[in-house]
């Protein structure tokens, strides 16, 4: 046992590593990519542990291990759930031999995602139990106790942490010891074949079970209530946390119930909650959901008590919740005066600091190639995620859409169907082309859709911290694996005019985007350039004064964070320029050079 | 207990400054919470971390007017945290701005001086850290943050001592990073008793 300062997601898996998991595979996706990572990194050397291709694949090739009786884990984004969320809805049904472990986080605000959806609620649609951390601590020892419930109810269990806990970083006391569970193997039998038949005796099974896990949920320990009054709060996850912080502050009382369980809902706990109370407010982030299973027990009891909440527009609808907010709203609902003085307002005007491609990113280049190309010519660019998503903002303004992995692909064929007289571009990165961007090549392929496919290969998974990927030739169990060759696969399809292109020789680029544009039927162009944070950086450029004519250009067409304007003269930050050398092709004085020119 | 908010620009080492604090603390048999932004932000927007250190501790964020120390890695993210700050509490900052590349379409001139000026008209107990000197002592750009770690040491707010903060990076860090960064630590603390307290 020793004391360690871990992040929430650092701690899962060492929870998941000392309850015994054996196979652990995921998708990265802020904020969960860490989870996968700590195991790797802190992997005692028995647990097999990969990036898979997608969340799909992650989720079955856990579903398989579990099969053969060892204990799973499968870390995802929430918006990963919906990829994989085929696999896990007939699991639900099928049911595991080895404790399954689904991690799905949340993401409120969102801070780093493309919905706010609420993992709870799946486990509502898909049947499978939840379990909702509302700490890095908790969630360190919680997740022993999902796997020891997946095992006695023989289900996949899902695991969310919201941000909040993922990112938090807390002093934790780790347990080096590992719990050995030993591995059956496969054993054959009909019930792991799911059949229309099996499934309806399944459902029947699981609508019998779940309220026996609500049952059990009411002992468990991380459920609770506690206070007493006329007043309760509801709450669980971090907003858990927010409500204590309130409560201290604002020397507030009341009964307070915790749900870490939230599906199935511990329903004879909120029973005791509700007992004698004439008013809940309801403290949750994302959806209703606490607020409407009370709504539903007060009227399948009949208990006259106030529910309050986002239904009841007493909390708000979207966003992440803060301490402030919570505060208010328990102040506002406890009739509590003001603890402290009015924060006061800035009174100056501060400068937007959106997120933007770093100097020296391949993207920057890519996009400001086929921008040039295309200028003049109607044509649509559809993006898809990834940092590259970043090339929305000015200047590039090259993402005209991005809608969920591997999209872009496909929504080009789609206006391209409607306006067939433009150019129809699909920028796609080189994981996200691994996860789900190949299939939408084939749909175009073989359905004779003029697009063209430009794929931002620079070797990594960048937007959450560089992870292998298949092209990347490396895994997470540290041996070298081959190497998948974009180009081959584009070419097995069927994509007959493939370039790789070195998106910093942008003359060479341009020009094989004009041609690219012009051909029928589907054209790729193979972007390939490391992402500048797995490479050393070349030295940084700068701009020759007595050329420069202050023309701004280079700064207008490409928005590198690197070149500033200081003291009236254009110059080039040293400490953050990369050195790619685009904005010296693009200086029409030739005012910009290396340092060997 | 102690508060303590970091903000900067993404790539600025924020996030390595707030696990050492939180290291330091819990090597001084502390409890220490943080949180950080981790994601597309960190791709040059503003960042912010919450470290709180003491024990009956619940949100790893800080309510607001709570921090005890603000360190602001860029004037005009230092006066975002300010709703932050705890009456007469301290806020250290460096005053090289990193302007961001947005503000050319924008048409906005930010620079600095601004958001300086109305730290120092704001905030009474402000301590202003010549980080660009400082790296150009040590050789490196990636110093910012220690030296601004070495400024609140020697500011003593956060009972976190400048040979706490030592030990803890000889113990975190990988060996060829180690003196580059004690040496901008102690340029940063030394930089405090140098300042001319009479100007604030």
């Amino acid at each position: 046992m020793k004391q360690e300062l871990l992040m929430g997601n650092q701690a899962i898996a060492l929870g998941a590593i000392h309850a015994g998991v054996g196979v652990v595979t995921g998708y990265p996706g802020t904020p969960s990519t860490e989870i996968l990572e700590t195991v790797a990194k802190r992997n005692p050397g028995n647990i097999y542990v990969e990036w898979s291709v997608n969340e799909k694949s992650a989720m079955e090739v856990a579903a398989g291990a579990t099969y053969a009786g060892i204990r799973t884990m499968v870390t995802m984004k929430q918006v990963g759930l919906n990829v994989a969320s085929d696999p896990i809805m007939s699991l639900a049904y099928i049911g595991v031999k080895g404790g399954m472990v689904v991690v799905v986080a949340d993401d409120p605000g969102p801070i780093s995602s493309q919905t706010e959806q609420d993992t709870r609620q799946f486990g509502i649609f898909s049947k499978i139990p939840v379990f909702d951390p509302s700490s890095p601590e908790e969630a360190y020892r919680m997740i022993e106790d999902a796997f020891d419930y997946s095992e006695k109810y023989n289900t996949p269990v899902l695991f969310r942490p919201t941000t909040r806990v993922c990112h938090a970083n807390a002093s934790i006391t780790v347990n080096d010891s590992r719990r050995v569970i030993k591995a059956e193997g496969f054993i054959k039998d009909s019930k792991w074949v799911i059949f229309p038949r099996l499934s309806y005796e399944s459902h029947m099974k699981i609508e019998k079970r779940n309220p026996v896990i609500a049952e059990d949920f009411f002992s468990y320990s991380y459920n609770k209530v506690t206070g007493h009054g006329k007043k309760g709060i509801a709450t669980g996850g971090v907003s858990y946390a927010y409500t204590k912080e309130a409560l201290s502050s604002l020397n507030g009382t009341g009964k307070l119930m915790k749900v870490a369980t939230p599906y199935p809902f511990p329903e004879k706990l909120a029973l005791e909650f509700l007992k004698d109370l004439d008013e809940v407010l309801v403290i949750e982030e994302l959806s209703p959901y606490l607020e409407k299973e009370l709504i539903y027990l007060c009227g399948k009891y009949q208990l006259p008590v106030k529910i309050k909440g986002k239904l009841t527009e007493d909390m708000p609808w979207a966003g992440e919740n803060t301490v402030k907010s919570v505060t208010e709203a328990v102040r506002n609902f406890l009739s509590l005066p003001y603890s402290q003085s009015e924060t006061k307002e800035i009174s100056i005007t501060l400068p937007d600091r959106d997120p933007v491609l770093c100097a020296g990113c391949p993207h920057r280049a890519s996009f400001y190639a086929v921008k040039r190309a295309m200028k003049g010519r109607k044509a649509v660019f559809s993006g898809d995620i990834g940092c590259y998503t970043l090339g929305n903002a000015k200047p590039l303004e090259m993402v005209d859409t991005c809608l969920c992995m591997g999209a872009g692909v496909t929504i080009a064929q789609g206006i391209h169907r409607v306006e067939p007289d433009g150019v129809n571009f699909a920028f796609i990165g080189d994981s996200t082309f691994f996860h789900t961007g190949i299939s939408g090549v084939i749909n175009a392929v073989t359905n004779e859709t003029d697009i063209v496919l430009a794929v931002l290969d620079n070797s990594t998974t960048a937007m959450t911290g560089n992870q292998p990927n298949p092209g990347t030739g490396q895994t997470m169990m540290g041996s070298i694996s081959q190497k998948i060759s974009i180009y081959n696969i584009l070419s097995a399809i069927g994509v007959k005019h493939i370039e790789r292109i070195n998106p910093f020789d942008l003359a060479k680029a341009q020009k094989a985007v004009t041609k690219m544009a012009d051909i029928k039927g589907v054209s790729a162009i193979i972007f390939e350039a490391p992402c500048i944070q797995i490479v050393k950086p070349a030295p940084a450029y700068k701009v020759y004064t007595e050329k420069c004519t202050n023309c701004e250009h280079c700064i207008k067409e490409l928005g590198c964070p690197a070149i500033v304007i200081e003291n009236e003269q254009v110059t080039i930050d040293s400490t953050l320029c990369n050195g790619c050398s685009i904005c010296s092709q693009v200086c029409p004085f030739g005012a910009i050079g290396g340092p060997e020119q | 207990m102690k508060n303590c908010i970091l903000v900067g620009v993404g790539g600025q080492g924020t996030i390595l400054a707030s696990k050492l604090i939180a290291q330091a603390a819990m090597d001084k048999g502390k409890q220490a919470l943080t949180t950080e932004t981790i994601g597309m932000a960190q791709r040059g927007g503003s960042v912010v971390s919450h470290i709180r250190i003491g024990s009956e501790i619940y949100s790893p964020l800080i309510p607001l007017q709570a921090a005890d120390l603000v360190i602001g890695f860029e004037p005009a993210e230092a006066v975002r945290a300010l709703p932050y700050l705890k009456k007469d509490s301290m806020v250290i900052v460096s005053k090289r701005a990193i302007i961001p590349v947005t503000s050319a379409f924008s048409g906005s001139n930010y620079n600095g001086m601004e958001m300086m000026s109305y730290l120092k008209d704001h905030v009474e107990n402000l301590i202003v850290v010549d980080t660009d000197t400082i790296c150009r002592l040590c050789g490196s750009n990636k110093v910012v943050n220690l030296s601004l770690l070495g400024v609140a040491a020697a500011g003593g707010v956060l009972d976190i001592s400048l040979n706490d903060l030592e030990n803890t990076i000889r113990k975190v860090l990988p060996e060829h990073y180690i003196e580059m960064n004690i040496k901008a630590l102690h340029l940063g603390a030394k930089s405090i008793t140098e300042q001319t307290w009479a100007t604030h």
